[in-house]
């Protein structure tokens, strides 16, 4: 004798709810497997080129043969230098929109700019850097000149992390700190900060790898195609990963296949490599806040 | 003349017996009143209660006296709020105002830091930096919140992970730790167990000859055992005030207030 039996409804919810999980399960694997073979194809077609040797020379013969040392070290300059320029600016931006900013017309119109920003293709971006930063400002087609575009376009992705992550901290926090007669700054530093900056690296994170392989706004600002020397200081030009790709695959005859994979496989491990930096301090930093 | 008003507090200025005089104070929400024209003292060293259903402007009111409108957006606030008859609004270091106030949310907030960082955050915000000055106002105040036996081995176990009835104990010792002349509890017992409760409420009858303190209770007899003087707040209205005791004997002006008190309201 059972109390309750299952009603036919019962079962539709049932049988609904496995077809709905396997559907979203379907999607995600769908999703991973793009980056599955990208990833294999780039590992068994560039692998083999891939030696210390590959890494820490000059390309040779035209870029048909050699290494790539120049474009990994430029990449590596162009990105430090973008970030150097947008963390703070995207960071204390998102501070102040999220917990300075009154609610007014201004605030919105500010964030729809920023959206916006985010918006606009890399080739305008690239074109506004070649007319301000190389022509205007006078830096020349330079690492700096090229960093800042770089900066520019990818900071509203550092500010609308920043800004969701601070968001995400509950208020009640703000309230109990501004009670005890903390100001602003007081709750962001000891409160509010601590608790986003997790979610603040995520962002980071992003534009690493965003910044990393934009080639467009770079190539019109700072990057040459080829260089036979290092960067001394971000007023030099430089090579770079991204434009090499582009260089080896499109731009120079006969060039031996592997090495053109190689390249993107250098270039994918290189963002690869960053982000797993990041994340793991985000992990450990995500290990030290509970509540 | 405010029901309940006595001899010692009848005028604004220069009466030490009165810690708050409030004046016509009128709270609204973008427009929406949430408090009309309140006018009521609290007297030093007493235990002044606010009771009242839920929408009947006890929190803003509390949220005036600091001056927390300004977080809350159109929030606006009118009157005067007299705090040793001087009004907060004309208070230039609203910082220094609020650390003489110490306020009691209704759900614990412990804060994501460490016991000891929770209880040592508002003296760490007034300068105080030495270690050995700042265990002692960790210890004493853990003590005075009735919390000392319980976390004195685990100062270093994040705040937020205490139990519920202990984080409202470490807010209580929080908000002492600013040595506060006025302590604004809201509805601190919604949370909190009550064993707990009694315990907290112990704590407060002994810090009445320290400080003085509001005490919003949606708890009619919670009033009634702690406090000296009690308000019957009704939909943004101060029905009255009066001597607890009075009032649960059924000497009031206003018969709102004892159907609420007795609990046959509606």
């Amino acid at each position: 004798m059972t109390m309750f039996h299952a009603t036919a409804l019962n079962h539709r919810n049932r049988r609904v709810e496995w077809l709905v999980r396997v559907l979203f399960l379907l999607m995600t694997l769908l999703l991973v497997v793009p980056v599955v073979l990208i990833l294999a194809v780039l590992v068994i077609r560039g692998g083999p080129a891939l030696s210390f040797e590959f890494l820490f020379s000059e390309p040779l013969n035209n870029m048909t043969a050699g290494g790539i040392f120049p474009a990994l070290v430029g990449t590596i300059w162009l990105v430090g230098v973008a970030l150097l320029a947008s963390v703070p600016i995207g960071v204390a931006a998102a501070l102040y929109l999220s917990e300075y900013a009154p609610d007014n017309m201004l605030t919105r119109a500010i964030n729809l700019a920023i959206i916006n920003l985010a918006g606009v293709p890399s080739v305008v971006h690239a074109l506004f850097g070649l007319g301000a930063f190389v022509l205007f400002f006078q830096f020349g087609t330079s690492i700096l000149a090229a960093s800042l575009t770089l900066a520019i376009m990818t900071l509203p992705v550092v500010i609308v992390a920043t800004r969701e992550s601070l968001q995400a901290v509950p208020q009640a926090f703000r309230e109990a700190c501004w009670s005890q007669g903390a100001t602003r700054w007081q709750t962001i530093r000891r409160v509010v900060l601590p608790n986003a900056v997790s979610g603040i690296l995520t962002g980071i994170i992003l534009e690493v790898s965003r910044t990393a392989g934009e080639t467009v706004p770079i190539m019109f600002t700072g990057a040459a195609t080829f260089i036979p020397f290092l960067p001394q200081s971000v007023m030099d030009q430089t090579m770079a990963m991204s434009l090499h790709l582009f260089t080896v695959s499109t731009q120079v005859t006969n060039v031996p296949e592997s090495l053109q994979y190689g390249v993107a496989l250098v270039l994918i491990l290189l963002v690869l490599a960053m982000n797993a930096i990041s994340i793991s301090f985000r992990v450990y930093l995500r290990g030290k806040k509970k509540w | 003349m405010v029901a309940g008003q006595g001899q010692r507090a009848t005028s604004v200025d220069g009466t030490e017996a009165l810690k708050l005089s409030i004046r016509n104070l009128t709270i609204g929400y973008g427009g929406v009143p949430a408090l009309r024209d309140v006018t009521l003292d609290v007297r030093r060293h007493e235990i002044f209660g606010i009771v009242g259903p839920a929408g009947s402007g006890k929190t803003s009111f509390l949220k005036a006296i600091g001056r927390m409108d300004e977080f809350t957006r159109a929030m606006s606030v009118e009157g005067q709020i007299l705090f040793d008859g001087k009004d907060v609004r004309e208070w230039r270091n609203v910082y220094a105002l609020r650390r003489r106030i110490g306020v009691v949310f209704p759900l614990p907030v412990g804060l994501p830091m460490t016991v000891y960082d929770n209880v040592a955050l508002s003296p760490r915000l007034s300068g105080i930096k030495k270690k050995a000055q700042l265990d002692e106002i960790v210890e004493r105040c853990l003590r005075r919140a009735a919390l000392w036996d319980e976390v004195k081995g685990r100062l270093d176990a994040l705040g937020s992970l205490l139990s519920g009835g202990q984080q409202q104990r470490l807010t209580i010792a929080r908000a002492l730790s600013q040595d506060p002349e006025l302590l604004l509890l809201d509805e601190f017992s919604i949370a909190v167990d009550p064993v707990t409760t009694m315990r907290i409420e112990d704590v407060l009858k002994e810090l009445k000859s320290e400080v003085t303190i509001v005490l919003v209770t949606n708890l009619v007899q919670q009033a009634r055992r702690l406090a000296d003087r009690t308000a019957f707040f009704l939909t943004g209205e101060c029905v009255e005030v009066g001597q607890t005791e009075a009032l649960f004997e059924g000497h009031v002006r206003d018969e709102r207030t004892s159907a609420y008190l007795e609990g046959r309201f509606g």
